[in-house]
């Protein structure tokens, strides 16, 4: 591979770059895996469903109501789909501002990670607009509806992907053997990674914003006037969860690209998350607490609602926290990905409670996502772990770059 | 606690920056002019017949289909994409009382600070309205509005976002709101905001047993330009009166104002950390 890479750099002729493009198009490896038996079905009927949605209206997929008029796929796949990709900007934070390298190895998987996170989950944005040709007018600026949180949102996620674009950038350009390119690209590193955290905290806590005016419409335990800050907070820890989570499977699914020096050092890189993911836990149970007491909701805890809550709050916030203190200390690598998935379960709890669960509780006619939804949340998922596979199979995104991108820095 | 909020983010320095941005936040945030010269709609629930004429007249108005059910007790009718405005009638402690349901038309209004694309908004004559080219069916409107007022076409491939327009196109043509003209019962008033408050508080001086002494509507989420008296607390005729009084958007602003001033702070503190850090990196080339 490494060498078709050199080949296309020296013959810079139009048709070898095609042949290529067309050549690294082919999927490479086994086509009869679980994998593939499970989620080529699933996508194939998303798609139709999608088109379904296009051609009749939301309504014949969703069971969106007039009073509930967002569902799953703004409440998971957006809003939960995003808290989960936070992991890119902490990571960027941790080894471009703060220089921790030994980091480094996981970085190049985790903006991928991001990157395609946002162009699949932010994209299922455009999947629930029921006038998708509009969103122009927003982007091209003849309509800036500036006091929209939904427009800052907007328009972060976008900037952010270009960021995103450009801290991955040096990776595509191994990958097409482009030494100039390279070059300038991994000169915008920095500003990138700067500009993107920049952006990701706003949008991270703009998620949080969107839901503020829907004050009397979302449950006391779940609303408050923090809820910004505590999406923000969160996100650290769901990206970070989610590298752990993900970054032990793609270690085994991808095993043959890794060094073996990158290999003995990813125990060391979980290690070193756990404990950060422990301190941003901590800070984010202490203002969960805070706010509760702040809010005088405690006649609300004696309810069902009250006892789900707690059930969030405990039972995949501190106990995972605790777990991961406690495997951390150990040096339990087991424990420290079962405390990842704790709280990875806590943060789809805790989004989906705020945006669907919680959303119009009271409501007589509860809204409960068709199966319909729920294949078309899969479909996305799903496409974007194919392209994933795609990219890792050919960028050197987990193995090592090429010897002369390490000399072209 | 918003005073909190803002605090908290006051730390973050938001002194400066957000100043810049204070006048471009008010554009579709806050009405241009906060006089109250904005038209309304006074509805007086003590004359309402229950007789659905404006209901018709609504329905006749926006091209939508005639009213199938009638208002009876324990019958709770929703407005929806088909129909605009609904009469409902209650049990109440006062003997069975009718009341009319539509949009509100905020002074200030959630949905309009909601839209990105400026689809909703409020116009200097009153009334809250939507603009077919420009909405891209998000429903953010429908999420913010604290009365549940927007209506979207869920079974539609090019969807339109459903409300009562106090026929808007009607006032520029100088006539008034259809259900307004229509009423048999004198119950529905149109005028300006301000002189329907004074005609509301008239009515309940002149005859205080016969209404409570609240006029929904002066207050509740900031102001509406849609107004109700009647004979009981309005809860009692299923509307919220727990909304706040200050106005929806309110409610976001902390957060947009910290926006600029994050934006402002948030790189140089980067950079500032990345300079400090940055020798550490010779060390760890070594190590890795
Ligand atoms: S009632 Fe709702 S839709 Fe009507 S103006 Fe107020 S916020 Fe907008
Ligand atoms: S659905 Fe349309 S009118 Fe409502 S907020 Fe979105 S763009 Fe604006």
């Amino acid at each position: 591979m490494n060498n078709t890479a050199n080949i296309i750099a020296k013959d810079n002729e139009g048709t070898a770059i095609w042949k290529f493009f067309l050549s690294e198009l082919k999927p490479k490896g086994k086509w009869l895996t679980p994998f593939n038996i499970i989620s080529i079905p699933v996508i194939i009927l998303g798609i139709v469903l999608i088109i379904m949605r296009f051609y009749n209206g939301l309504g014949t997929v969703t069971n969106l109501t007039q009073s509930v008029p967002w569902g799953l796929w703004i409440g998971f796949d957006v809003v939960t789909g995003v808290a989960f990709a936070g992991g890119a900007y902490v990571l960027t934070f941790m080894v471009y501002i703060l220089n921790m390298h030994n980091y480094h190895s996981i970085v190049r998987v985790t903006v991928l990670n991001g990157f395609l996170a946002y162009v699949f989950y932010a994209g299922a944005l455009l999947l629930d607009l029921g006038r998708p040709l509009n969103v122009i007018n927003p982007i091209i600026g003849n309509n800036f509806g500036v006091s929209s949180v939904l427009f800052l949102v907007a328009w972060h996620f976008l900037l952010y992907m270009v960021a995103q674009l450009i801290e991955f950038s040096p990776a595509i350009a191994e990958w097409l053997g482009a030494k100039r390119a390279h070059k300038i690209l991994s000169g915008m590193t920095i500003a990138a990674v700067i500009f993107g955290i920049t952006l990701s905290t706003l949008h991270q806590s703009g998620l949080g914003a969107l839901y503020l005016m829907a004050k009397e419409k979302i449950h006391p335990l779940w609303y408050s006037e923090f809820i910004p800050i505590m999406f923000f907070v969160s996100s650290v820890f769901a990206g970070l969860s989610m590298v752990i989570f993900e970054g032990s499977i793609t270690h085994k699914v991808f095993s043959d690209q890794i060094s073996e020096k990158n290999h003995h050092n990813h125990n060391k890189i979980i290690h070193g998350l756990a404990k950060i993911c422990t301190g941003a836990m901590f800070a984010y149970f202490a203002l969960q607490i805070l706010v509760f007491i702040h809010g005088k909701h405690w006649s609300l805890l004696n309810t069902g609602m009250g006892y789900w809550y707690l059930v969030e709050m405990i039972g995949f916030v501190l106990v995972p926290m605790l777990l991961y203190f406690y495997s951390y200390r150990k040096n339990n690598m087991l424990l420290i990905r079962v405390a990842a998935i704790m709280t990875m379960i806590g943060i789809i709890l805790n989004r989906l409670n705020v945006s669907v669960i919680g959303f119009r509780w009271d409501s007589a006619i509860r809204y409960v996502p068709t199966w319909m939804e729920i294949v078309v949340t899969l479909t996305v998922i799903f496409i974007e772990i194919w392209v994933f596979r795609w990219v890792i199979n050919r960028m050197p995104v987990m193995r090592e770059s090429p010897a002369w991108a390490k000399e072209n820095k | 606690m918003s005073i909190n909020r803002r605090n908290f983010f006051k730390v973050l320095g938001v002194a400066g920056a957000t100043l810049a941005t204070d006048s471009l936040l008010k554009t579709n945030a806050e009405p241009s002019s906060n006089n109250k010269e904005f038209s309304g709609m006074l509805y007086d629930s003590t004359r309402c017949l229950g007789c659905q004429a404006c209901e018709r007249a609504c329905a006749k108005a926006n091209k939508l289909p005639e009213p199938f059910d009638k208002p009876r007790v324990g019958h709770i009718r929703e407005t929806n994409d088909k129909r605009r405005t609904i009469i409902n009638k209650y049990n109440t402690s006062k003997g069975e009382f009718n009341i009319k349901k539509q949009c509100m038309h905020c002074d200030e209004p959630a949905c309009v600070a909601a839209c990105l694309t400026q689809a909703m908004i409020k116009t200097k004559e009153g009334p809250v309205i939507w603009r077919a080219d420009k909405c891209m069916g998000c429903r953010f409107c429908m999420v913010s509005c604290p009365f549940d007022s927007p209506k979207f076409e869920f079974l539609s491939s090019n969807p339109k976002i459903v409300k009562c327009t106090m026929c808007y196109d009607r006032l520029l043509e100088g006539k008034f709101p259809a259900c307004a003209n229509a009423c048999p019962g004198d119950a529905i008033l149109y005028g300006t905001r301000k002189d329907l408050i004074k005609e509301g508080r008239k009515r309940i001086l002149e005859n205080p047993t016969q209404y409570t002494d609240y006029i929904y509507g002066e207050h509740e989420a900031g102001g509406t330009s849609f107004l109700y008296l009647s004979a009981v607390p309005i809860n009692e005729l299923g509307f919220k009166t727990t909304l706040q009084k200050k106005s929806y958007p309110e409610l976001t602003k902390g957060f947009l104002y910290s926006v600029p001033s994050i934006f402002v702070l948030w790189p140089s503190v980067l950079l500032g950390i990345y300079e400090a850090t940055k020798n550490n990196r010779s060390k760890s080339e070594n190590y890795e």
